[in-house]
Formats: C-alpha cells, sequence, structure tokens
C-alpha cells in the first residue's frame, strides 16, 4: 500500500510526442525499479505515455479518459487541463480518447488494494496478486468509486501546465522574445509587443522541446475555472436532442439485433424455433448467443418484435427459486465459518452484552435493485477476419478489448473500441454481457456491422442487480448513552460475482460487504462490525456506492435504534459520538441548515445520517409530513465534505440527484426472482421517485479536507436511513426493510 | 404513408402497428426522441402532435393524425425554444437521456398555461422519469422558462 501510494503522488512526468502536424503532452509512466503491478508490462527503460493534450493544425483537443454517464466527467476533466493550459472549453474538442492500459486510475488502484489487502500480511501479499491480475487485464482504466475528480485533480492540472509552459518555450524559439516575458490566454501565447500565436501555429516546434517538469501549479487564489459554475461541455446538445448517445449511433451497413434471454437470469438455451419470426418483415435471420437467441432485422422494433418471436426452451437458473430461500441463506450466513472480516472491534462487545440485561436486536434487510439507466443497453460490433471494432457506451474499454477479441479469436490490441456517450450508468456499464453478445452475433455475420438494442424489459430483468443484504444488529445503552453497537451484515461478495464474468478470480475478504458501516466517524466504547460472505445468489454487480449502499442504511438506522432506546436526540447523540473533525462539521452543517432542534410534532418528523463512504463524509436531514395520502418526504439538506469543490453546479446537480436516486429506490424499488425470472421488467413495477414526490433539496459543500474527493456515490448511502429516521418520528413506525413502500404508502 | 414531422413531409413505408417512435428513430433518423420504456411509462419519447404532449411509443404510426413535433424541431443550438434557453440556463442535464421528453413536456404545458402553479408542473411533469433525479433544476428551469413565455 505505502508503495503503491508513493507511486501515484510522484511518479508521473509529463512529457510530449510529436504527432501528425502537431505535439501532444502527456504523463509518462517510468518504469522504477519497485515492484508496481501496474507497471509489469512495462520493459527495463521503457515508458509510456499517456496524453490528455493534442494540439495540431485543427486545433487544441483534451483527452478525457475517464468515461462520461451523465456525471459530468468530460467536462470536469477538460476543465482540469484548462486551468493551466489556458484555454477556454468551448474552443477545444474532447475525446474520450482510445482505450489504452496508460490511463490507469490511480486513485482507484488505491481503492482497490484497500478492498484487497484490510489486514495487511498475508493478506496483503494475496490481494496484491490478485490486484495486478485484475489490473494487468483492465489496465485500470476504468470508471468508478467517484475517482475521476481524485484521480485527476493534480494529473491533469499537470498536463496542461507543462503543456502551456512548452509552448511558451517554443514561441520564444520562434520570436526571439524571452520566455518569462510571455503570457497565455485563450489558446494563444502572448508576445511583449502585443501580438500573439495560436498553439496550433506552435505545436510543431513544442514537439521538438524538452517539455519542463519543475513546474509550480497555480494557486487555488489564482483559478478561473476551479471552484465556479462551469457550462458543461454538453449541455447545449442535451436540451436540444443533439447529443448523441450509444443508442443513437449509426455505421454504414450496419443491422438491427434484438435479444431474448432465458428468462431465468443466466440460465441457459436448450434449443429454439424461429419459424415464426424469419417470417416477420424484415427479419433476416435468427442465430444463438449465450443464454439466449437473437434476431437480426432492418430496424430496432421489427428485431425487438422478432425476438419476442421465437419459441425458446430453457434450462434453471443456477441459484434458488423463492426470495425465501434467498433471505434464508443470508441468515444461515451470520457463523464463524461465513465471518469475511471483522475490522472494527473497539472495547469488548461480548462482556458489555453479557453483563447487561437489556439488549437491543433487530434484523435489517435490503432487495436486489436494478440500475436501469434510462438508455437501455446497446453495442455495435463489427467483426472481420483479423480486426474487430465496437462502439459502445462504457466505463470498462479495456475488458471489451479481451472479451471481444477472445470471442473473435484475435489479439486484443486489434480491438479497436470507440466509447459513446451514455444515458446514465449507475455502475450498469461496469458490465459488458451486451457487447459479448453482439460480438457473438457478429462472428456470425463477418464484415457486417451487428448493433445489439435491448428492450428495457430485457435490459431490466436481465441486470446484473445490486446485492441482497442482511443485517443483525444488537446494542446496549447507558445512562442516556450508546454503549454498545455490535453490528453484523451478511451479503454475497459483489465482486466475485462481478470479476467471475470477467473470468477473474478474487481471494481474500471483500470490504464491500463492511463498506459503508466498519469505518464510520463515530467512537462507541465497545462497537463491532463483522462481514459475513453468504453464498453467490443471483449474479450481482456493482451499484452506484456499492457496499455502502445497504450498509449506510443499516448502519445509520441500527444506531438510531440505540439512540432512541437511550432516550437521547439522533443528532445530539451523534454529534456526541462523532470523533473527527472533518465529519462533525458536516453534522453540524446539516443541523443548522435544517435548524434541527427536537421534536417537530403533527404528523411531521425528521430523520438524520451520516455515512463516510469514498472517503467523503456525506450527512443528510431529511423532513417528512404524514398526510391523509401517506407519507410526503418535503425537505432534505445535505452536507458533504469534499475537499475542493471543482465545479459549483455539477456538484449541487450530482448531490441532489444521488439523494433522489437513494431515496427512490427506498421508497419503492425491488427486484425479486421467482424461479430465477425477475418479478419487475419496466417502470410500472420499478419505478423510482417521480416529479410530484421530490422534495426541496439543500446543499452545502465543505471543503475543510486537504484531500479532493468524488461526489458521484457519497450522497446514496445515507439517504435511506435519514428517510426511516423521519418516518418514525413522524409515525412511530420503525422500518427495517427496503422497499419502505410494503410498509407505509407514500404520497 | 405521409406524416409530417417538423414541419418536413416524410413518405414511409411502415406496418401501420409501428410506433411513432420507431419511425422517427429508425426510418427518419431523428434521434433526439428516445427509447426508454416502450410503455409510456417513462416519457422520454414524449413529442407533440398537433401541440399535445404524447408518448411516441403507445402511438401507432396508422392511426396518427396531425402534425408531429420532436425536440429537433422544437428548437435548434442556434434558435432556441423557451424552455430550451431555460433547461441550459440552469444546467438541468446529467446524463441528459430523459431531457428530450422532460423539454417537450414542459414546451406542452407552458403553451397551454404559461404561468403554471407548482402543483400544475408537478401534474404535468410526473409521467416524465429521471433517473439522475435532476427534478429540482427541472423545476426552476420550466418556472424560468414560464417567465420568459409571458414576457414574449
Amino acid at each position: 500500500m505505502g508503495r503503491l501510494k508513493t507511486f501515484t503522488r510522484r511518479a508521473f512526468l509529463i512529457g510530449s510526442v510529436a504527432v501528425a502536424g502537431g505535439v501532444a503532452f502527456g504523463a509518462y509512466m517510468v518504469n522504477k525499479p519497485h515492484a508496481n503491478p501496474l507497471l509489469d508490462n512495462l520493459g527495463d527503460g521503457e515508458a509510456a505515455l499517456t496524453p490528455y493534450v493534442r494540439i495540431d493544425a485543427d486545433g487544441v483537443t483534451l483527452i478525457t479518459p475517464r468515461a462520461d454517464k451523465g456525471q459530468g466527467a468530460y467536462s470536469v476533466q477538460a476543465a482540469l487541463i484548462a486551468e493551466e493550459l489556458d484555454v477556454e472549453l468551448d474552443q477545444v474538442k474532447i475525446d474520450p480518447g482510445p482505450p489504452s492500459p496508460a490511463y490507469w486510475n490511480t486513485a482507484l488502484a488505491d481503492e482497490a488494494a484497500t478492498f484487497m489487502a484490510p489486514g495487511g500480511g498475508v493478506g496483503e501479499s494475496i490481494a496484491y496478486g490478485a490486484l495486478s491480475a485484475v489490473m494487468k487485464t483492465i489496465g485500470m482504466q476504468i470508471t468508478g468509486g467517484s475517482t475521476t475528480v481524485p484521480d485527476g485533480f493534480v494529473k491533469l492540472r499537470q498536463a496542461g501546465a507543462v503543456a502551456r509552459e512548452t509552448l511558451k518555450l517554443a514561441a520564444a524559439q520562434k520570436t526571439g522574445a524571452a520566455a518569462s516575458e510571455l503570457r497565455t490566454e485563450a489558446g494563444r501565447v502572448l508576445l511583449p509587443d502585443g501580438s500573439s500565436l495560436a498553439y496550433a501555429e506552435l505545436a510543431p516546434i513544442a514537439a521538438t522541446i524538452d517539455p519542463p517538469q519543475d513546474i509550480q501549479l497555480r494557486a487555488p487564489s489564482e483559478w478561473r475555472l476551479i471552484g465556479k459554475p462551469m457550462q458543461r461541455v454538453d449541455i447545449v446538445a442535451k436540451s436540444t436532442g443533439t447529443q448523441s448517445y450509444g443508442i443513437d449511433h449509426k455505421v454504414d451497413g450496419m443491422v438491427h439485433a434484438a435479444i431474448k434471454l432465458n428468462p431465468a437470469q443466466i440460465g441457459p438455451l436448450i434449443g429454439f424455433d424461429a419459424g415464426e419470426a424469419l417470417k416477420m418483415r424484415g427479419v433476416s435471420k435468427v442465430v444463438a448467443v449465450t443464454g439466449g437467441v437473437a434476431a437480426i432485422a432492418d430496424n430496432t422494433w421489427r428485431a425487438f418484435q422478432a425476438a419476442e418471436a421465437v419459441e425458446a426452451e430453457w434450462g434453471p437458473a443456477p441459484f434458488p427459486a423463492t426470495m425465501d430461500e434467498h433471505w434464508q441463506a443470508l441468515a444461515d450466513s451470520f457463523t464463524e465459518d461465513a465471518l469475511d472480516s471483522r475490522k472494527r472491534d473497539d472495547g469488548d462487545v461480548e462482556i458489555s452484552i453479557a453483563e447487561t440485561g437489556e439488549i437491543i436486536s433487530a434484523e435489517y434487510r435490503a432487495p436486489y435493485l436494478a440500475h436501469a439507466p434510462l438508455e437501455p443497453i446497446s453495442a455495435i460490433v463489427r467483426v472481420d477476419d483479423d480486426r474487430a471494432e465496437v462502439w459502445t457506451g462504457t466505463q470498462i474499454p479495456r475488458f471489451i478489448q479481451n472479451n471481444v477479441g477472445k470471442i473473435a479469436g484475435i489479439d486484443p490490441e486489434k480491438v479497436t473500441v470507440h466509447a459513446l456517450y451514455m444515458g446514465g450508468s449507475f455502475g450498469h456499464r461496469l458490465e459488458d454481457e451486451v457487447v459479448k453478445q453482439a460480438a457473438e452475433i457478429a462472428v456470425q455475420m463477418k464484415g457486417t456491422p451487428v448493433k445489439l438494442t435491448y428492450s428495457r424489459e430485457q435490459d431490466m430483468s436481465h441486470d446484473f442487480t445490486r446485492q441482497i443484504a442482511m443485517a443483525q444488529l444488537r446494542g446496549v445503552v447507558r445512562d442516556g448513552k450508546v454503549e454498545t453497537y455490535d453490528l453484523g451484515i451478511a451479503m454475497p461478495s459483489v465482486v466475485v460475482s462481478q470479476m467471475s464474468r470477467q473470468g477473474l478470480s478474487v481471494p481474500g475478504p471483500d470490504s464491500q460487504i463492511v463498506a459503508g458501516a466498519w469505518d464510520q466517524p463515530f467512537t462507541i466504547p465497545n462497537q463491532r462490525v463483522t462481514g459475513y460472505r453468504a453464498p453467490e445468489l443471483a449474479p450481482i454487480s456493482s451499484w452506484r456506492s456499492v457496499g455502502a449502499s445497504s450498509n449506510g442504511f443499516f448502519y445509520n438506522a441500527g444506531l438510531d435504534e440505540l439512540i432512541h432506546a437511550a432516550g437521547a436526540d439522533p443528532m445530539e447523540e451523534r454529534l456526541r459520538l462523532c470523533s473527527n473533525p472533518e465529519a462533525r462539521k458536516v453534522l453540524e452543517a446539516v443541523a443548522e441548515m435544517s435548524g434541527w432542534d427536537g421534536v417537530l410534532g403533527d404528523g411531521r418528523g425528521r430523520g438524520v445520517a451520516l455515512t463516510q463512504s469514498f472517503g467523503v463524509h456525506c450527512a443528510e436531514v431529511i423532513e417528512v409530513s404524514n398526510t391523509e395520502y401517506g407519507i410526503r418526504i418535503d425537505k432534505v439538506w445535505v452536507a458533504a465534505e469534499v475537499g475542493t469543490v471543482v465545479d459549483p453546479v455539477n456538484f449541487d446537480n450530482l448531490v441532489k440527484g444521488g439523494v433522489v436516486f437513494a431515496l427512490g429506490h427506498a421508497m419503492n424499488c425491488e427486484i425479486t426472482y421467482t424461479d430465477g425470472i425477475a418479478d419487475q421488467s419496466n417502470f410500472d413495477s420499478f419505478q423510482g421517485m417521480r416529479m410530484y414526490q421530490c422534495p426541496t433539496i439543500e446543499v452545502r459543500g465543505l471543503e475543510n479536507g486537504d484531500r479532493v474527493l468524488g461526489i458521484g456515490e457519497p450522497p446514496v448511502p445515507p439517504a435511506a436511513a435519514a428517510l426511516a429516521g423521519a418516518i418514525f418520528a413522524a409515525t412511530g413506525t420503525r422500518l427495517r426493510e427496503m422497499p419502505f413502500s410494503k410498509f407505509v404508502d407514500f404520497a | 404513408m405521409k406524416l409530417t414531422v417538423d414541419g418536413k413531409i416524410h413518405e414511409v413505408d411502415v406496418e401501420p402497428d409501428m410506433p411513432l417512435l420507431w419511425v422517427l428513430r429508425d426510418e427518419l433518423g431523428i434521434t433526439g426522441v428516445k427509447y426508454g420504456c416502450g410503455i409510456a411509462q417513462c416519457g422520454a419519447c414524449t413529442v407533440h402532435v398537433d401541440g399535445y404532449a404524447i408518448r411516441s411509443c403507445q402511438q401507432p404510426v396508422g392511426d396518427l393524425e396531425g402534425e408531429v413535433t420532436t425536440i429537433n424541431g422544437l428548437g435548434t443550438p442556434d434558435a432556441l425554444h423557451a424552455v430550451q434557453a431555460a433547461w441550459i440556463e440552469h444546467q438541468v442535464a446529467q446524463c441528459g437521456y430523459c431531457q428530450s421528453g422532460q423539454i417537450m413536456s414542459a414546451a406542452a404545458l407552458l403553451a397551454e398555461n404559461p404561468n403554471p402553479s407548482d402543483e400544475d408542473i408537478d401534474d404535468a411533469m410526473s409521467g416524465n422519469l429521471c433517473r439522475c433525479g435532476t427534478y429540482p433544476r427541472i423545476r426552476e428551469a420550466v418556472k424560468t422558462a414560464a417567465r420568459t413565455v409571458r414576457s414574449a
């Protein structure tokens, strides 16, 4: 861990290479003598350039390798480069770049190493091996874990700064002026005589100059973009119907495919009869793919209709037939044998519980959930004898190269991946089944680009869902205070399920099982958090905030039960227990914003929750009313500590969106399986929040910390617990299982 | 059959039960209109027919009566509709995939009622899902657009 961190902080140098008609600037990864799994594929003395800035006769292109699935990643990456490069965002092109092992996500590597090596020692070395395998395969070009900003905050600004200074040297060489007298602005170098040179003109000279390395990044007081409201680079296109997404993409000569998968999740195809389908207008072909059949037609709708018309025989799903059995499997996992991690064990929980007559205990549940971004998944794949091309919206371009290469029987480096805009993800596009299936079809139709579009029903019912999870808590209170909190959490391993689909096994404990619970900023005399590994059930995947999405609810709602038993106030007792200064400021902020002062009365109630996830302390206060139509969520106050808010507008939008996302699912969403078949397959039975249910939300970003952190996920984990606390305050009903609509109505 | 979309007359040769959504997207290449659910639950496919907001995924093209306006015909980057301008001003979009439908629902609301109450806005907009959760900004943008429409 220490070595990796040292490496990530220090070892990137900004270099340049000549490209056709210009120059590209980026981070060099130099092979250091110390072992680092990121660099195993580099030989001695070799270096790889990660370009972030390309300047040629056409102008300036900023390369933004982290995928934009709606969170504004392209804008924020471009702004970080532009801050130092002195270009305006409306002057530049933005390109996600090709997949490359060079676009390593060091912030996620840190996160992954933490995840894999919780205890150090033997665990660490085993975990290191697993980490190495994963990283080699994907080159760590992965978007996730709220890491885009932490990963790029220094690297991207440094690329911009080095490029700027090199361009100044080029201008000095060309004009004879002293570099120290040159300034830069809006994509031009300004000369002392008042004239100026465009960066594009200087690019060929810049390509011949060794970039200077000792450049001081600008102080925050000099920032012209960071911390100020920015216009997203895609906002006009997204407001005029002119933004093209993956599902809109066209390639010359392409055919449309639709899929009918075994309704029983990941069950096999046994046989099929395409007779009726092949008679339908525009339908040219029906082929088998892994776990299903695909119909090929000349239009998306015709392909949908034809896929539906195929008669197929299916095998069973490889997991229990009823939800009762899924829950039982979790309940049966609270055993020493299934103990996965005990990363927190303060005081002595057992003695405290043995010594007291009154134990508070409860069981909590969180259901499977679909990701369901509004754009259904799609991919275009063309396979030729010695190469393949993929067009899709993805967070894992390197996995796709490998998988398509395998299916097509070609070298992964011969697979070109074009990353397209995504209509949401929430973790959905960390999977690539749609690409693999499109490739399976495409190898049966070589030379023809095949566009596979999922129907909403196929997408939702065959999603790899959020983990199902269960928590058991025990606690003791004394003298109006929380004395003992023992929380056990059982779930299957998300990472094992997800990586198994990439052919990778991940040994060691999975810290996602206790994420959002073991590492919370509350000091309680006796506190223990234990993770239990449930067996694999339905296939699961990373869902916005992963383990913390269920555990933020468990930890906070359980704490609320103890605080209530102690007769204390949920905010005051949290403040008393809070032992981290940053977290305390976050709690104080929401207390102040909401004017928290005890009981509201009149059928109204407030709840509070704080979760630290992805390094971010995020606290929320929620206020509800108990109306004749049910519970109405009136107001939400959110405060989060992120070190530096890069774009206050996007920050505000992402926090509000995270709250709406979390509350909508807590209110009314679950995926349940009967005989392996999802009982929900569209937005009629999996609704989320609608406009009339949306509360007013007030957001405050705090900047007390010295680490710059991402905000995509952290607003999600505390929301359900704050809502449950508010409903308890308003009605006296304690909700211990999501979705809450099973127990209360929502107005 | 003939249909008028965004002021242009098109001739298409398709089955009458093909939903208007897919005629627009796949036959005419108007991809600003989005597919989200296919069962009128999400509103991403909202277009106007003679000024009224409809879900194009549930409109068989053979039964279509009236002129269709899509997000691409409502306004353009160079000639924004008041609702689109408000969406840009408030930086509404995250992924943006639902926003074509949201904007079409809002434009239909304001054409009928340029001074909507909060409740009117909720009523008109609650058929449009936003999975990213941009509802607070949509509310503000509708109010801004309403002011523009009233002062025009």
